[in-house]
């Protein structure tokens, strides 16, 4: 049961981080001139949406969380709904916690908002996918020991690296080197998504060298 | 014989012992720079022209030649930037100035100033010659006169006369040098037109009359202006066009007399150093470093087209070039070379002559600062050169006047330029030289402190923090001894092989002695800590579970934000922008405390049975705390607090949701506060708020505003204290009084438009200590580092950085009629250093009101503090000698250095205030 799950975990995980890969890779194809560096809102745009597309796609599918309890469709609606505030909400707080950080105030406020989307794309569109707009349920996993899946294990993991990579990407800001990556939000972009990345590529091995520590507790 | 010894008395003897390894160090990192004679004492005659080969022939001319220019004035305009003459902004507002530069007899460079680009070391360089070192920059307001040979003072034993009009700098420089002059002091700011009138006013009458060779004119306006509006401000142009009309007729007047004297007058405008686009000056950037040089003489040749590409100079040549333009013998510690072009009217014979003086100098110069000067590529170019000189001077004598002698005197000259450059710049690499005994002894003085702080880390914050300190095991005292003598040994051997001068060797025998047996002193202290922890490992382990306590976020982030800023300052953009890792650190710190609180709260109401008795204990202690510190900042609400505690109503009301959103309002507080000045280097011409409320009347306001208020909490404050006067609270209440003294003489001190900074940190601070500290329950060591990146992130929003040009100097005139040297310094530290001193008074405060929960609080609060400077002080100084030869050694790494030097100091004080403080309590717990 457990390998079972673990393997879907590490296909899902592996499947994300291929499409992220592709994001940079495809649209070139298609548009002129786009690159990474190059035209980096558009790259941001198209990585939020692809990530966002397959985690909803993915969520459906696996059904990582069985729900308890069949629901009528105007609840679904309303959660569906729940579920947009919240991303929105969000995406509105990483971009006050990125200005509190130093983030220009009114210059480049498109750059500031669509990096906060990438974050909210990382972190809280896998959250609301795994556990629906349950502020309690977040605050559980969240705390120490909380987890009670390895889904859930793996949201640690991901929302945590993706958090760090975003804070290790504004390192080289200040440095005088003037390179192209340098220029706002690349580096803390590119740093989050490297995080990500990672995160995915991480919470599978590590949950695989853990097995025997991880004991859930049933709910 | 033990000495029994408590942690902040250790921390603060390690401290003293940094601080003098730290003024070791500098010492020998900035020497003081020791160039040539003193002028007058040996006088060396001036060269002769070399002589031609061959016997028989000999060359007469051995005197000086005679001045080119009857008359020369000189117009200094401070921060004058290149493009201020030569861009649009030249074009648009001095027309004269264009018109003479484009199609008038003139010679126009950019002169490159060497940085600290401060004003007195740029008139040093300029009349001297030579560069100064950089510790001039530390002496710059109190300027002593000139000792070195200069212009000036040749120009003075020469019989010339010479008037001065402009920045009383030069009348301390060379007090009585001037046959006539009228200083303007640069103090009062934002002053544009009365300092200029002040000079101008004197030139109707000076232009008139006959009687000076020399007149030099600073004008302070520009300067003035850049500092207070920056370089596109409104007010740059008019002052501009000011300027344009005293050249024109400075120029006119010149030129109408030239008709009547045989010699023509020479018209010298140049600025000491340009200006930044915030508009202040200092650093190294080509804003900072590029200004024009102009020379205008009906003795040049007429210019035809438009300029084309302007020739780069250094400002050192100018001396050299004004010296041989007097008629002077050239200053000896003089690097520069004479710009060709300003004597190229001359016969080549002259011409040969000026730079073979030049080279001469320089050359002597440099014999006399290189032992091995002889295989210097300049040295041996320029003797080469003397040789061809020579040839060419037979020919000359002979009679020789082809085509041919032209030639072959242009290759001469072409030798000897190249010669000087090669020479000027191997002189001017050696300003940098480092006297390296001095720093290695400063250097292992500071790391052996650092290593003894680390290896008593784990007794120091024991709950007792006490050391019993083992006076005389005789194992180490021969060790002790043996070092002694080992060291003293090598003293000897270094000093008496040391060719190049060195501070720590000049110094009394008895003082080197003392050093040595301070640093075996260290030494046997480390090893004895190493024995003693080698000894309790080979123990079994008693206390298993100190060491499986595991490491909460908060203990992670300040981990590896110490050791993240530590890093950082190997390089130079990390120093520049160093505000920028403080208040990335603080933010973070701030969230990871939020998320704490959030997991405390929350947590809290899930299971609520579990933490009900850490609630209990949570409300004992501030109880206890608001118990024994009756005055407090905050004790307007220290009623509502008490309810709260007794009532059991603290967590689940309103003081929970201000206790969750204070992370928040700190942050912003802190986002706000770092928009109010745009410090740093890469983003410095951001608009800021301080510019904005220094524009307006809003200024005026804001004082009164804040200072009312901070006077009536510190009024308050004391009324409380002596209506509540109970015997424990008579100490917490004179540090309150401290703490708001300090805060007071801040507001006093602060520009005006920072006084917001002194608000925030107020308020963060009484949130920090209420809602954040109390409910989370800190350790002291965790509370202190906190207090402590808080203090240097202040630091930076006070508008400092690692610049020297953001010193505010204004404050220490504050309250004194003229320059008084001690409290001016004294001021000055405390306004450049109020941020970390406030905090570390305020931690000193909260921690001695901890007292009752944890009696070794302050103890260790004073550890922890000597631990955070003397991590950072010991790892830059390595960095530092590594780092050398770097290109920013000068604009970024010294300045950073002398910060955190002074740092050191002022860190030293505090922990002596702590480990007084801590006394007390002990004594008091005593008796």
């Amino acid at each position: 049961m457990k390998e079972a799950e673990l393997r879907r975990l590490l296909a899902a995980n592996l499947l994300c981080a291929g499409s992220i890969v592709l994001t940079a890779l495809v649209p070139a194809l298609f548009l002129d001139g786009f690159s990474v560096l190059g035209t980096h809102l558009t790259w941001l745009c198209i990585c939020s949406v692809c990530v966002s597309v397959l985690n909803v796609t993915l969520c459906l599918i696996l059904k990582p969380s069985p729900s308890s309890k069949r629901s009528s469709l105007s609840n679904k609606i309303s959660r569906f709904l729940k579920c947009c505030i919240y991303f929105f909400m969000s995406c509105i707080l990483f971009h006050a916690i990125i200005v509190l950080y130093g983030a220009p105030l009114i210059e480049s406020v498109t750059e500031t908002f669509l990096f906060a989307v990438l974050l909210s794309t990382f972190t809280t569109l896998q959250c609301l996918c795994l556990l629906g707009p349950n502020i309690q349920a977040w605050i559980r996993v969240f705390s120490r020991n909380g987890a009670m899946s390895i889904w859930e294990n793996s949201l640690q993991i991901t929302t945590t690296c993706s958090i760090l990579g975003g804070w290790f990407g504004a390192f080289p800001i200040p440095l005088d080197w003037d390179r192209p990556w340098q220029v706002w939000p690349i580096s803390c972009s590119l740093g989050a998504t490297f995080g990500y990345m990672a995160g995915l590529i991480i919470a599978p091995l590590w949950i695989h060298w853990n097995r025997k520590q991880l004991t859930y507790k049933s709910r | 014989m033990r000495l029994r010894l408590r942690s902040g008395a250790l921390a603060a003897g390690c401290l003293l012992a940094e601080a003098l390894g730290v003024a070791l160090f500098l010492r020998g990192f900035f020497p003081l720079p020791v160039r040539s004679l003193p002028r007058g004492e040996a006088r060396a005659q001036p060269p002769a022209e070399p002589a031609p080969p061959g016997p028989g022939i000999a060359s007469n001319w051995t005197k000086i030649p005679p001045p080119l220019f009857r008359k020369v004035v000189i117009v200094l305009i401070d921060a004058l930037r290149d493009d201020f003459v030569f861009g649009s902004k030249g074009k648009q507002f001095m027309p004269y100035t264009t018109q003479v530069i484009e199609k008038g007899t003139s010679y126009s460079f950019i002169a490159e100033a060497k940085p600290p680009t401060v004003t007195m070391p740029r008139i040093k360089a300029l009349m001297t010659g030579s560069i100064p070192g950089f510790i001039d920059v530390v002496v710059n307001l109190n300027s002593p006169a000139l000792m070195s040979d200069n212009l000036i003072w040749q120009a003075k034993a020469a019989g010339k006369r010479i008037i001065f009009y402009g920045d009383d700098t030069w009348v301390k420089l060379f007090p009585k040098h001037f046959v006539e002059y009228d200083g303007t002091t640069s103090f009062f700011v934002s002053d544009f037109t009365e300092v200029d009138d002040n000079v101008t006013r004197h030139l109707d009458r000076v232009l008139k009359r006959e009687d000076w060779d020399l007149l030099i004119l600073h004008y302070l306006g520009l300067d003035h202006i850049g500092h207070m509006t920056g370089p596109n401000s409104p007010l740059v142009g008019p002052k501009l066009r000011e300027m344009d009309n005293v050249l024109k007729k400075i120029h006119i007047s010149l030129l109408s007399k030239e008709g009547e004297a045989s010699l023509p007058s020479l018209l010298v405008v140049c600025g000491d150093h340009g200006m930044s686009e915030t508009g202040s000056h200092g650093g190294s950037s080509e804003d900072e470093v590029h200004t024009p040089l102009l020379f205008i003489s009906s003795a040049f040749e007429k210019r035809s087209g438009p300029l084309t590409q302007l020739e780069l100079v250094q400002q050192t040549d100018l001396a050299s070039t004004l010296a041989v333009g007097l008629g002077l013998p050239i200053s000896r510690n003089n690097v520069g070379n004479i710009i060709l072009p300003v004597v190229g009217s001359k016969t080549m014979r002259e011409q040969l002559r000026f730079l073979h003086m030049n080279g001469f100098q320089l050359s002597t110069l440099l014999q006399e600062n290189t032992p091995a000067y002889e295989k210097d590529l300049g040295y041996e170019q320029f003797k080469i050169a003397e040789k061809s000189h020579g040839n060419w001077i037979k020919l000359y004598l002979e009679g020789n006047n082809s085509e041919i002698l032209l030639n072959l005197g242009k290759k001469v000259l072409k030798q000897y330029l190249e010669a000087l450059r090669t020479l000027s710049s191997s002189l001017s690499k050696q300003v940098a030289q480092y006297d390296m005994y001095s720093m290695m002894v400063g250097t292992v003085i500071v790391m052996e402190v650092l290593l003894l702080l680390f290896l008593s880390v784990p007794k120091a914050l024991s709950s007792r923090a006490e050391f019993e300190v083992p006076l005389s095991p005789p194992l180490f005292s021969l060790l002790f001894y043996l070092m002694c003598l080992m060291l003293c040994a090598v003293h000897v051997i270094v000093c008496t092989s040391a060719e190049s001068l060195c501070y720590f060797c000049s110094m009394s025998w008895l003082t080197a002695v003392g050093v040595m047996m301070l640093i075996s002193a260290l030494m046997c202290g480390i090893l004895s800590a190493v024995g003693k922890i080698l000894e309790n490992s080979r123990l079994p382990l008693k206390n298993p579970g100190a060491s499986s306590s595991s490491w909460s976020e908060v203990d992670v982030l300040i981990l590896a934000g110490t050791i993240g800023h530590v890093l950082s300052l190997g390089a130079s953009s990390f120093i520049e922008e160093e505000h920028q890792t403080w208040y990335f650190l603080i933010n973070t710190l701030c969230l990871a405390l939020c998320q704490e609180l959030c997991r405390n709260h929350f947590l809290l109401k899930e299971c609520d049975l579990q933490l009900g008795t850490t609630m209990k204990q949570n409300f004992d202690s501030i109880g206890e705390a608001s118990e024994c510190k009756n005055i407090d900042v905050q004790a307007a609400s220290n009623s509502k607090l008490g309810k709260a505690a007794s009532s059991a109503e603290f967590v689940k009301g309103s003081d929970k949701w201000i206790s969750l959103a204070s992370p928040w309002i700190i942050l912003i507080c802190c986002r706000l506060l770092r928009s109010l000045n745009q410090t740093g280097v890469q983003w410095a011409h951001r608009p800021d708020f301080g510019h904005w409320l220094t524009r307006g009347i809003t200024e005026a306001r804001f004082v009164y505003v804040f200072v009312l208020g901070i006077v009536f909490t510190g009024t308050k404050d004391l009324l409380k204290s002596q209506v509540i006067s109970a015997d424990s609270s008579v100490k917490s209440t004179g540090l309150w009084e401290v703490y708001s003294g300090l805060v007071l003489l801040s507001a006093l001190l602060f520009r005006p438009h920072n006084l917001p900074v002194l608000v925030f940190c107020l308020l963060i601070q009484t949130m920090m200590t209420k809602y954040i500290w109390r409910p989370l329950k800190f350790d002291a060591a965790q509370i202190t580092i906190m207090h402590y990146w808080f203090g240097q992130a202040f630091f930076y929003f006070q508008g400092n950085s690692n610049g020297i040009a953001t010193v505010d100097v204004s404050a220490g005139f504050v309250g004194l009629e003229s320059y008084v040297e001690i409290p001016a310094i004294f001021l000055t530290a405390f306004a450049t250093y109020a941020g970390p001193l406030l905090w570390a008074i305020h931690l000193l405060c909260y921690l001695s009101s901890e007292v009752s929960r944890n009696s070794a609080a302050v103890g260790h609060g004073c550890f922890c503090y000597a631990l955070m400077r003397s991590i950072p002080v010991a790892i830059y100084i390595v960095l530092v000698t590594g780092l050398r030869y770097h290109l920013f050694i000068w604009s970024v790494f010294s300045p950073k250095l002398l910060y955190e030097g002074m740092h050191v100091f002022i860190t030293a004080a505090i922990c002596l205030f702590f480990t007084a403080m801590d006394q007390n309590h002990s004594q008091k717990v005593q008796g």
